[in-house]
């Protein structure tokens, strides 16, 4: 092609550029600041795993509000045989009690406002 | 190059649909691999096929200017209660107290006596066989269950007030404001409302999923209030009920109110 040099020289510089937070941020070590979320002293095992609950923690809360609103399912027996109440504040809350260094440290990082606690009593309800 | 012969596209439309259907077996397949827990009725859930409620007039009324079941309701579930200013148009009600006129306009003609039409009577939703406010409702936000409780899903209200136009009995409450700044204080066993959802009595349903009755029933001091299966031939509101001299709010709308009044 004309040009030949030129242009695979601007290829070069364009997909150096434009691939800058990969390479940058992994050449400085990683400087961002990660989420710290305060873990619970456990009062019992979680519902499911912390692998698990990483991935996929909204839609079991999603499957959980469905469930227990609309189809009166209201216990779950996790894949470990246990049993819960499927209750935000009852079950999840009863272990991680302020919600604000939990869910909120993740969801303030990732830029996600699930709006719970408009409604879903947590700690910082005036009593 | 691909030749553009009928072969060629079979060729091509077959693997197509391998592909796509032996992708979606093995996604689903490894989604139960992944998989997670099963939710189910509790075992303790009182499990009926035709709930409703039976109200002794008499019973109620002998105790004067009761409160209990209402107190007792709104501080369970979290009920507001508006500020005098804002009432009785901001009201938020799950049970409460009606004149006999308003409660049974059909029954009431020029020659009742004032102080009849004016003698309250215990209101909350009836939990209709055929609610106008499910048949409006644009999201199902409000429901009909089997076991025959309308019942409310917070999540999914958009607080258009379509079911609060449709329901003949005013049973329905719309939060124009914040309800939390008029809760003096908030029972953590239940969620509260938000600005911009209805809610209404639920029959509590999660009192149910734990074997109970509902609270209005459990409180009342006179014993006015029976909750049964009407499904049960055996229950007290199945003998109630088929003895036939209960009331209902009108029936003539053709919405089948399933709660009924003693009112002689």
């Amino acid at each position: 092609m004309y040009d030949g040099p030129k242009i695979i020289a601007g290829i070069v510089v364009f997909v150096g550029v434009v691939t800058l937070p990969i390479w940058y941020t992994a050449a400085a070590g990683n400087p961002a600041e990660r989420p710290q979320p305060v873990l619970p002293v456990a009062r019992r095992p979680c519902v499911e795993s912390r692998e698990f609950m990483r991935d996929n923690h909204m839609e079991l809360l999603s499957e959980w509000r469905n469930a227990a609103v609309r189809h009166g399912k209201r216990t779950y027996v996790s894949t470990t045989g246990r049993r819960y109440e499927v209750s935000l504040t009852g079950t999840c809350l009863s272990c991680h009690e302020d919600r604000r260094v939990f869910c909120q440290e993740c969801h303030d990082y990732a830029g996600v406002h699930p709006d719970c606690w408009s409604c879903h009593v947590d700690s910082t309800a005036r009593e | 190059m691909m030749e553009h012969t009928r072969r060629q596209f079979l060729k091509t439309t077959g693997a197509a649909v391998i592909g796509v259907c032996g992708g979606s077996l093995g996604c689903s397949a490894l989604a139960k691999v992944i998989g997670s827990g099963r939710l189910e009725q509790p075992d303790e859930a009182v499990r009926g096929r035709r709930w409703a409620l039976v109200i002794d007039m008499a019973r109620c009324l002998a105790q004067g200017k009761c409160r209990v079941c209402i107190d007792a309701c709104h501080q369970l579930h979290n009920v507001p209660t508006v500020p005098p200013e804002r009432s009785p148009k901001e009201d938020v009600k799950w049970i409460w107290k009606e004149t006999f006129e308003h409660t049974f306009p059909e029954q009431v003609g020029e020659f009742v006596a004032e102080n009849v039409k004016r003698q309250p009577v215990l209101v909350l939703c009836n939990h209709c066989d055929h609610p106008a406010c499910v048949r409006v409702c644009p999201t199902q936000a409000t429901f009909k269950r089997e076991d025959g409780i309308v019942m409310m899903d917070m999540h999914r209200c958009i607080g258009c007030r379509y079911c609060i136009v449709a329901c003949p009995y005013g049973a329905r409450s719309f939060n124009w404001r914040e309800p939390r700044q008029y809760l003096e204080h908030i029972n953590p066993a239940y969620p509260t409302r938000r600005k911009g959802v209805v809610e209404k009595c639920t029959l509590c349903a999660e009192r149910l999923a734990r074997g109970l009755q509902p609270k209005c029933v459990e409180v009342c001091p006179a014993g006015a209030l029976t909750f049964g299966d009407l499904a049960d031939e055996t229950s007290e509101v199945s003998r109630l009920v088929r003895a036939g001299n209960l009331w209902r709010r009108k029936p003539m709308v053709g919405t089948r109110p399933q709660v009924y009044y003693k009112v002689t």
